[in-house]
């Protein structure tokens, strides 16, 4: 692992990579999920409704998105949580990676070729993917709506 | 069934090394674990006496059934119609005809409803059903209440997933025109008492279908001491293929029905003017079958029958039992479904943790659950849970197994505690 906290969509997403790289069995690869879930910053309760909830999961996901306007341009920002553990290992991969990302990076960044190098694509049911994904297109959305401004 | 019922000495001659032998699929490791199926409520894993079934009849002599004069289409034919007459001796049928070929047990359920159900069911009658059904037993009878104007009554259960036999009778009306009832719950594993439901039913001249998708493959099945009128059950879960299934329905009852598909075989003759339809059992089995299905289903009764039903039920009550005491030493484990008339399933919740995350890391383990609302959401909503881990015994499954899944259990707790 790095050093110095990452701070850049690159660096954030190659220290994922890394703590994934350590682990060769799925139990341990879990754990890492879990453990990234475990550091997601926590979600209002108030927020964890119908209207936020992402369909598709097998578990519960809820997810507030929304553009911040910073003295570097527009970034979009958002909390999630979920009910599983290893779910919320997800959707915090997906904070990860893109939370207070400007418009141009979440749109490049290609989030189904690094979940399956993390071996995730293969691993873990359609059903949970599914709603992954439906979080992938509600922040690209999202950024294709400041991209498009 | 109950442990005092099962008969002394009945589970003595079992020997499930051998029995698991005989199922391929069993012998592999998966996260270089050895697998540990207990999914069977699911879908049962297939004997090699099925699978060599399956590929003689597509190696040696596929051809179409009903149609033609050559030596394997006539094999064909024979073998379909032998598949039959195993699944009329299966159920202890009063005649062939009164076992019609489907996919599974919902579409025996959904012919019932669009046939049966639309002939008899006017605006105002009601249909009556269970609060343990799967979706399969709700739905198609809410479609028919919809077209018809019906309404779709429920018998309440309680906490231990039992059915409220009071509450039958009092909601059992002169408007009720069927009961739907599951024979034994997927998600609770309830055994429900179905002779008496029907003998309710039928004092006031009410017809009962049974879904038989889970019973049909734990216990013996004797439709004529159980008098119900109609019972379903699916191939795939009685260690035979997917995509074929059994409906049966008393003669007279299938005889007034009118045919659900069109097409060929379950005709008798074609003009534009008028088609007079087929006798049973083809009038309800239109166009060609899963001729391969029904041959292989046909040979999965063969090796249950071989092997023994009674005793099959005999053992898994055994290895049930086992599994209820080692499972309700788990700290935080709550059994959902504790009727004392219960086979094969363990409903479970563990404390804080999703079942989601229970049968994922299980899965690290090499121990395969259900984990979800198994097709009942009712179910789940009546206990109060999102999603239940859902274990499920078949006739191959061991103590050892589920010492297995104890294991894993505890692991899960450690990695998630």
């Amino acid at each position: 692992m790095t050093a110095a906290p990452a701070t850049t969509q690159a660096e954030k997403a190659a220290e994922i990579e890394e703590m994934f790289e350590l682990f060769d069995n799925w139990e341990d690869r879990y754990q890492v999920l879990i453990d990234l879930g475990r550091k997601l910053p926590p979600m209002d309760l108030a927020e964890k409704n119908d209207n936020t909830r992402v369909t598709g999961c097998m578990s519960n996901v809820w997810m507030v998105a929304h553009v911040m306007q910073t003295p570097s341009g527009p970034v979009v920002e958002f909390c999630a949580d979920s009910d599983a553990a290893i779910t919320k290992g997800l959707v915090s991969i997906l904070w990860y990676v893109f939370n207070g990302q400007p418009a141009k990076n979440i749109l490049e960044f290609d989030i189904d070729e690094y979940l399956d190098r993390l071996g995730l694509i293969a691993h873990l049911s359609m059903n949970r993917r599914n709603g992954l994904f439906s979080m992938v297109l509600r922040v690209k959305a999202l950024a294709a709506s400041i991209q498009g401004a | 069934m109950s442990v005092s019922s099962i008969k002394p000495g009945s589970i003595a001659a079992y020997d499930v090394a051998a029995i698991r032998e005989q199922f391929p699929l069993l012998k592999q490791t998966v996260h270089g674990k050895p697998l540990v199926y207990l999914d069977n409520a699911n879908t049962t894993q297939k004997p090699q006496r099925v699978l060599d079934v399956l590929s003689e009849y597509y190696t040696s002599y596929n051809s179409n059934i009903h149609r033609a004069s050559y030596q394997i289409a006539e094999r064909s034919t024979h073998e379909f119609e032998e598949a039959r007459l195993k699944v009329r001796t299966f159920l202890n049928a009063n005649a062939p005809e009164e076992i019609i070929f489907v996919r599974n047990a919902t579409e025996g359920i959904n012919l019932v409803a669009q046939t049966f159900g639309r002939m008899n069911v006017r605006e105002g009658d009601e249909i009556l059903v269970s609060a343990m059904e799967h979706h399969a037993n709700i739905v198609p009878w809410q479609m028919l209440c919809e077209e018809k104007g019906a309404s779709l009554k429920v018998i309440p259960i309680n906490d231990d997933g039992e059915l409220l036999m009071d509450e039958y009778a009092s909601v059992l009306s002169e408007r009720t025109r069927l009961v739907g009832i599951v024979h034994m719950s997927n998600a609770l594993g309830t055994v429900n008492p179905v002779d008496e439901i029907i003998r309710i039913a039928h004092q006031r001249g009410v017809p009962v279908l049974v879904d038989g998708a889970q019973s049909a493959y734990h216990k013996p099945i004797d439709v004529q001491s159980m008098d119900c009128d109609f019972f379903v059950f699916s191939g795939h879960k009685l260690y035979g293929p997917t995509g074929i299934g059994v409906l049966y329905g008393k003669q007279r009852l299938l005889e007034a029905m009118p045919p659900w598909q069109g097409g060929g075989d379950m005709i008798a003759s074609v003009t534009f003017e008028k088609t007079i339809y087929n006798d049973l059992p083809n009038k309800f089995e239109a166009g060609t079958p899963h001729i391969a299905g029904a041959i292989g289903l046909g040979a999965a009764i063969d090796w249950l029958t071989d092997t023994g039903m009674d005793r099959i039920e005999a053992y898994e009550c055994d290895v049930l039992q086992y599994g209820k005491e080692v499972l309700s030493a788990v700290p935080g484990l709550r059994m959902i479904g504790t009727a004392k008339e219960k086979a094969s399933v363990f409903s479970f919740v563990l404390d804080g943790i999703h079942a989601l995350d229970i049968g994922t890391l299980l899965d690290t383990q090499g121990v395969a659950i259900r984990t979800g609302q198994h097709c009942a959401h009712p179910v789940m909503k009546r206990f109060g849970v999102e999603a239940t881990g859902r274990a499920s015994l078949g006739c191959y499954n061991t103590r050892e197994e589920l010492d297995s899944l104890v294991r894993g259990l505890h692991r899960v707790r450690e990695i998630l505690g």
